[in-house]
């Protein structure tokens, strides 16, 4: 079998005192589609960030193609990361540029792309993602939520990356963007060969996009002998699954969790 | 009340662990300091930046920079007429009034000023983008936040900040002269003649040393308190309060250091030959 592109090898984060990932292995092939879910504060954006080399793993190591990332010299990483495509929860798109700078803001920075080039994979990424040239010139703020998912969803894809990261792509969105959003991530994967990781807690996101499901569980109910990664497999395994935390989760069931915050008497359902 | 449960922290351990977090505030202060002077020399300033930066430190903050300075020199004035008219020696007013502008109020209020008014906006800026991850966003996207973001505002400190600081001089001046001469009637013609040999070259040159630095430092632990600081809107309020705070301490102090410096050195190269051309 072929090497993994992207993988982590026993990983653990702590953030002073607080561990966010304990011994975790992960391996992603080219061309899949990984989604990662759990629940909030378990440490899915971490898993995206080691991924990308934002962040260094407090013991193991995180690999791309190979390499560790953060045991490469600054400007190789900077190269190794441009074969990302990142989708931040937020969009992160500069408040200070305008849609089109946003979107060019890549290509501009690589250099060596003529003006017109540059403005016609910008039009031609807005297009793919179903916005229009006329809002080029608006400004992050006047968008609402899912243009500026799609907007920051067409800078990632601006420098044609080989892996594209998705940090719950579509969190606060209405059903409709939601959908919109995760057709998206279906076109891209046809039109472009790209490897992606998927973060979420949607479960409608994760039985539409997903090869390859993994599901993290928080440390903090976690005994020490425990491991993190909880469920790991495809989409009808997820179903068939009878782990009572992934059934939980699967079923938006908290009546398990309230009985432990002790107040099931009060809130969960009779 | 402590928890029973809480072992409640001695005072020593207390001390430790706040001199602990204030060496590692400075090793990582120091580091940045390092990395932005690195990206100085190795590349310039993105497309753009640098004019933005400029316009911001310099042309929004001199007419408050200027206002500052005009009211410093009258208010220096008006403290100091009496006594010196007690002497019958008023048209010498204007060499205590300028020197002191020129090689202490004008720099420190200047960096005050810029500290109060850019610096934590500065802070705040990073700050937010840190929060909604567009620091992470830059890096993904082959840009060094600090090359991008704090090279420039970094120039655009040093270079401005000594401009900024004669304006500020020049206008107080100009408000301590005015205010001697129309207000207390002070000799026109002897206080000029005055004010002519109050300023020596080497005050000047320790009038525009001063503001360099401070420049430097405000921009520095502008851009560290941003980049570095807690997540959440709370997180952006104290990194702009913080900013503030630090930047005004270590004002005073480097005025301090760099003021004891220049007169030890004055005083090394011309005061022990008397040898005195500056």
């Amino acid at each position: 079998m072929a090497a993994p592109l992207l993988s982590l090898e026993q990983v653990s984060v702590r953030f002073g005192s607080q561990a966010v990932l304990r011994q975790i292995n992960l391996q992603i092939h080219k061309g899949e589609t990984v989604v990662v879910i759990g629940e909030s504060g378990c440490g899915k954006t971490v898993v995206l960030k080691l991924l990308i080399g934002l962040l260094e793993p407090t013991t193991g190591q995180a690999t791309f193609d190979g390499k560790v990332l953060t045991r490469l010299p600054e400007k190789e990483l900077t190269r190794q990361r441009l074969r990302f495509g990142f989708l931040f929860q937020g969009a992160a798109l500069f408040d200070s540029l305008n849609v089109y700078d946003n979107v060019a803001f890549g290509l501009r920075a690589q250099g060596g792309f003529p003006a017109a080039e540059i403005h016609e994979k910008v039009r031609q990424r807005l297009l793919e993602v179903g916005l229009p040239m006329t809002i080029a010139s608006k400004k992050p703020a006047e968008l609402s939520g899912g243009m500026k998912k799609r907007v920051g969803l067409a800078r990632a894809l601006a420098l044609d990356p080989e892996v594209m990261l998705y940090d719950e792509p579509t969190t606060g969105l209405d059903p409709i963007m939601t959908d919109v959003i995760n057709e998206l991530i279906l076109q891209t994967r046809r039109q472009h060969p790209v490897t992606s990781v998927v973060v979420t807690h949607d479960m409608k996101t994760v039985v539409k996009v997903a090869d390859r499901i993994i599901m993290l569980y928080p440390l903090s109910r976690l005994t020490p002998s425990e491991p993190q990664i909880i469920f790991q497999g495809t989409a009808a395994e997820l179903q068939q699954c009878q782990d009572a935390r992934v059934r939980q989760f699967v079923e938006g069931e908290a009546r398990e969790r309230l009985r432990e915050l002790g107040q099931a008497n009060s809130l969960a359902p009779r | 009340m402590a928890s029973a449960d809480v072992p409640e922290e001695s005072p020593q351990s207390n001390w430790t662990s706040i001199g602990q977090d204030f060496v590692n505030e400075l090793g990582d202060l120091s580091l940045f300091a390092l990395q932005t002077l690195g990206w100085c020399l190795r590349r310039r300033p993105a497309p753009g930046t640098l004019v933005t930066s400029l316009y911001t430190v310099g042309v929004r903050t001199a007419p408050v920079v200027a206002v500052t300075g005009l009211f410093i020199g009258m208010v220096l004035v008006v403290q100091s007429h009496a006594s010196y008219q007690r002497l019958d020696m008023s048209s010498l007013m204007s060499r205590s009034v300028n020197l002191s502008i020129v090689r202490e109020l004008g720099p420190v209020l200047v960096a005050t000023m810029l500290a109060g008014r850019v610096g934590s906006a500065m802070a705040a800026e990073l700050a937010t983008m840190r929060v909604t991850e567009q620091l992470d966003a830059l890096s993904c996207l082959g840009v060094s936040p600090i090359h991008y973001l704090v090279v420039p505002r970094f120039l655009a400190c040093v270079l401005l900040v000594p401009l900024l600081t004669i304006l500020a001089d020049f206008t107080g001046m100009m408000g301590g002269a005015g205010m001697s001469i129309y207000y207390y009637r002070v000799e026109s013609f002897h206080y000029w003649v005055h004010a002519q040999g109050s300023l020596k070259p080497w005050d000047l040159t320790m009038g525009l040393i001063k503001p360099t630095f401070f420049g430097a430092a405000i921009s520095l632990i502008c851009c560290h308190r941003g980049m570095k600081g807690t997540a959440g809107a709370e997180g952006v309020g104290r990194a702009a309060t913080e900013a503030f705070v630090i930047s005004f301490v270590v004002i005073l102090i480097l005025d301090f250091f760099i003021a004891l410096f220049l007169n030890s050195l004055y005083d090394y190269l011309w005061t022990a030959s008397d040898l005195n051309p500056l």
